[in-house]
């Protein structure tokens, strides 16, 4: 036996590849003809295939709280997801409107304020932010970029709108199994490349290092950029090794680097110091110098934002950026690109509903059991409420929580998220999923990677796909080709 | 290069080599034992004393059992050298300088401590125990080859060589020592010398090159010879200690390790090790030991992250 597409049930959900009637949609018919060709026994072979390709290639995630378990295999699923060309064109311009936007509404908000003087964005919401840093007042980074690297979360509805759920300006992580993901697809199914148009995603890396190395205080010297990682216990340390790899550059942890008393960064060699120019910092803003924020830190560096506002170093995102990564602030998004681009916003947003708003607040109070309930700054899916999916004594802590802090809190209605055919024992049933593509500011050059990753609930009807809780992944192929 | 990660790289190299040298040690002890009649037998206790850990040994177990015996030295949590302690390890290390290293060699420590960790079972049986311990040991081969021919000969790769060295000249001297004071013990044993010698030189995967170069007989004095004297055996100590001097000398301030390297060389060829008795042998080991940590203290004070 083998996928018989006409019994796939997808409804009431869009499917990314296959249409309500069982035809394949047009980018994907050759991608679910051979998949329709395969037997049981090639099914699970190729599924086998990639798990041991995961496993001896190590490419792993961390959960805390697992013990001495520090790292797992990351969980792939071999259907990849696929996006036509013409349909990426457009996410991908919306996606660059959106961070020249956020980039120069945090420039703004480090400097003159104008958007709060203005009336659009309201004081108390920047009063009462919990990523702004006052420290950072005034600072002028290279090219007025503090978001160098975005990583904005995508879901579709069930009417087939792209809609932007979040974006991630502080530490975003993914992009490397986005990448590993492609190497796994390629070693087992290496037949489906040869006769379809997928585009490349290996040149992320590259396009990475370039930016950064466009970021150096000393543009003259071939620059010394390096990846600032808080150690093999972060969840997200293959990440950091795998791009410090690709890029060529030296992997630090905070005990390798120190600041002297020019100013300067360097970092400790067999040699002695070495001035460093540029880091890609993998560590939040608040571990980043105890000098400046938390005293306690051992994973950052004294000294390093005096380094950095001095101009001889550049921190990569800067420290900050974050205050526009804030659930909040998102819904503030159209109203931001119309403010500094004179421009209406292309991707949506998801109709958002401000718990700080008096009207709004009841209305979720009210109807708490249909919406998604987030806080303005937790990631990871930490503190989430699910309306449907959730106890009435869930429900009532949530509202507690909102009365108590409503700044902190944003709702959303329940989306009927997208899904794709994933492999379940041998058959496919249709799975989550949303898609995480990055976005990389360099000033005079913004450049989106081809698709992203796609993330997807492994269990049947969930909607949360973080790997942390029990999410997977799929490869994503943008593949050129006439549209629907 | 970051002192943090020659210090890595150091350490990863070491535990390789020494998880290798543990399964070469039981592969060999193990066949031994085949070829030795039941009264003579030295069992598996001196190959827990040539590791060192005899006290964490006795601490959960009464006698020198084989299973018991293999299960400390390839997989136990207690032991700090089992293969698999060594081999998990370097994975830790490996992992933090993932980076640095060529992909293929991250996969190789990789499988290999999944191999080592997967097939346990199959390792503690009479049966499959050679295949596995022969699998630790290529695999070790085809890590260091692979370094070899696709990481950078840079300084880093000199650290990460000269960890190998050093594990490896303090291996030979452990195993000389051990073996040495549990063969000649009992009279009984004389007419197996010769079997127990060769078996000393086949833990050491020197016999066939002892054999071209010392000539036909195995012989006490000339195994001490070789494998403590030989200038062209890579695990005989002064080969050893020859490279390590060759290894840091292009590295900056190396000026101050190389007279700890020089002043090991000249103990080690100034004695006459043929005729060392027992006794004498076990001090004179020692001291080559002192003076291997030695070198390890200076390389460590002078290079590595503090």
């Amino acid at each position: 036996m083998s996928i018989d597409w006409k019994k796939y049930k997808n409804s009431p959900f869009y499917d990314e590849l296959i249409q309500p009637s069982g035809e394949a949609r047009r980018h994907s018919q050759q991608l679910a003809g051979f998949l329709a060709s395969l037997n049981d026994e090639e099914l699970s072979t190729a599924r086998a295939a990639a798990e041991l390709a995961i496993k001896e290639m190590g490419i792993t995630f961390t959960v805390y709280g697992e013990g001495s378990t520090i790292d797992r295999a990351w969980p792939i699923d071999i259907v990849p997801r696929v996006i036509a060309k013409k349909e990426w064109d457009f996410v991908e311009a919306g996606l660059k409107q959106r961070v020249e936007a956020l980039n120069l509404f945090i420039n703004d908000l480090y400097h003159d304020q104008k958007i709060i003087k203005d009336g659009i964005f309201p004081a108390e919401l920047l009063a009462k932010s919990v990523n702004f840093r006052p420290q950072c007042v005034g600072v002028s980074p290279p090219k007025g970029i503090w978001a160098h690297i975005c990583g904005s979360d995508l879901v579709r509805d069930d009417k087939g709108t792209i809609y932007v759920l979040e974006d991630n300006l502080r530490v975003p992580s993914g992009v490397s199994y986005m990448i590993e993901n492609r190497s796994v697809m390629k070693r087992v199914f290496p037949e489906l490349f040869e006769n379809n148009d997928i585009l490349p995603v290996h040149d992320y890396p590259s396009q990475l290092f370039d930016m950064l190395a466009a970021m150096s205080p000393r543009p003259d010297d071939a620059p010394e950029v390096v990846v600032l990682t808080p150690g093999i216990y972060n969840s997200a340390y293959f990440e950091h090794c795998y791009l410090a790899q690709e890029m060529g550059c030296e992997l630090v942890e905070g005990r390798d680097l120190v600041v002297n008393d020019d100013d300067c960064v360097y970092m400790k060699t067999i040699y002695g110091l070495k001035r460093v120019d540029v880091i890609y910092r993998r560590i939040d803003d608040l571990f980043l110098d105890p000098e400046a924020f938390n005293p306690e830190s051992t994973l950052g560096v004294a000294g390093l934002i005096r380094a950095w506002k001095k101009g001889n170093v550049a921190l990569v995102n800067a420290p900050g950026a974050g205050v526009a990564d804030d659930k909040v602030v998102y819904s503030y998004v159209p109203e931001i690109i119309k403010y500094y681009l004179d421009e209406e916003i292309k991707l949506p947003n998801v109709p958002t509903y401000k718990c700080m708003d008096k009207a709004d607040r009841q209305y979720v109070i009210e109807h708490i059991d249909e919406l998604v309930v987030k806080p303005a700054n937790e990631s990871g899916g930490y503190g989430l409420l699910i309306g449907p999916k959730s106890t009435k004594k869930e429900q009532q802590e949530c509202i507690k929580r909102i009365k108590a802090d409503p700044r902190n809190y944003i709702a959303q209605p329940t989306l009927s998220l997208s899904t794709v055919p994933t492999l379940v024992d041998s058959h496919v049933e249709g799975r989550h999923v949303d898609l995480r593509p990055f976005i990389l500011s360099a000033g005079d050059n913004t450049q989106v990677t081809t698709g992203g990753l796609t993330r997807v609930a492994l269990v049947k009807g969930s909607l949360v796909v973080n790997s942390s809780q029990g999410g997977g992944s799929k490869d994503t192929w943008i593949v050129d080709g006439e549209d629907e | 290069m970051l002192s943090r990660v020659v210090e890595t790289l150091y350490w990863m190299a070491r535990y390789v080599e020494r998880a290798e040298n543990v399964a070469r040690l039981v592969n060999v002890n193990n066949l031994l034992l085949m070829d030795l009649p039941k009264g003579v037998s030295t069992g598996w206790e001196p190959i827990i004393d040539i590791i060192g850990y005899r006290e964490e040994y006795l601490k959960t177990h009464k006698d020198f059992n084989e299973r018991s015996a293999l299960r400390f030295l390839l997989v136990s949590g207690n032991n700090p050298s089992s293969t698999l302690n060594s081999l998990w390890m370097a994975r830790e290390n490996a992992r933090t300088v993932r980076d640095v290293i060529p992909r293929a060699v991250w996969e190789g420590i990789n499988s290999l401590y999944l191999y080592v960790k997967e097939n346990q079972n199959e390792g503690l049986t009479k049966r499959g125990r050679f295949k596995y311990l022969e699998h630790i040991i290529e695999s070790a081969h085809l890590i260091f080859g692979a370094l070899d021919a696709t990481i950078n000969h840079d300084h880093g790769y000199r650290f990460l060589q000269f960890g190998s060295l050093l594990e490896r000249a303090d291996m030979t001297t452990r195993i000389l020592d051990v073996r040495s004071a549990s063969l000649i013990e009992s009279e009984v044993s004389r007419p197996f010398d010769n079997i127990q010698w060769i078996s000393v030189l086949r833990s050491l995967s020197a016999y066939q090159m002892y054999r071209q170069q010392m000539g036909v007989r195995v012989k006490r004095e000339d195994v001490l010879e070789f494998m403590l004297h030989s200038e062209v055996f890579p695990r005989a100590v002064l080969f050893c200690l020859q490279q390590m001097q060759n290894l840091i000398s292009p590295i900056v301030n190396s000026k101050q390790v190389i007279p700890a390297i020089e002043e090991a060389g000249k103990m080690l060829t100034q004695a006459n090790v043929r005729k060392l008795k027992n006794g004498e042998l076990h001090k004179f080991i020692d001291e080559i030991q002192i003076d291997l940590a030695k070198i390890h203290t200076q390389v460590a004070e002078l290079y590595f992250l503090k």
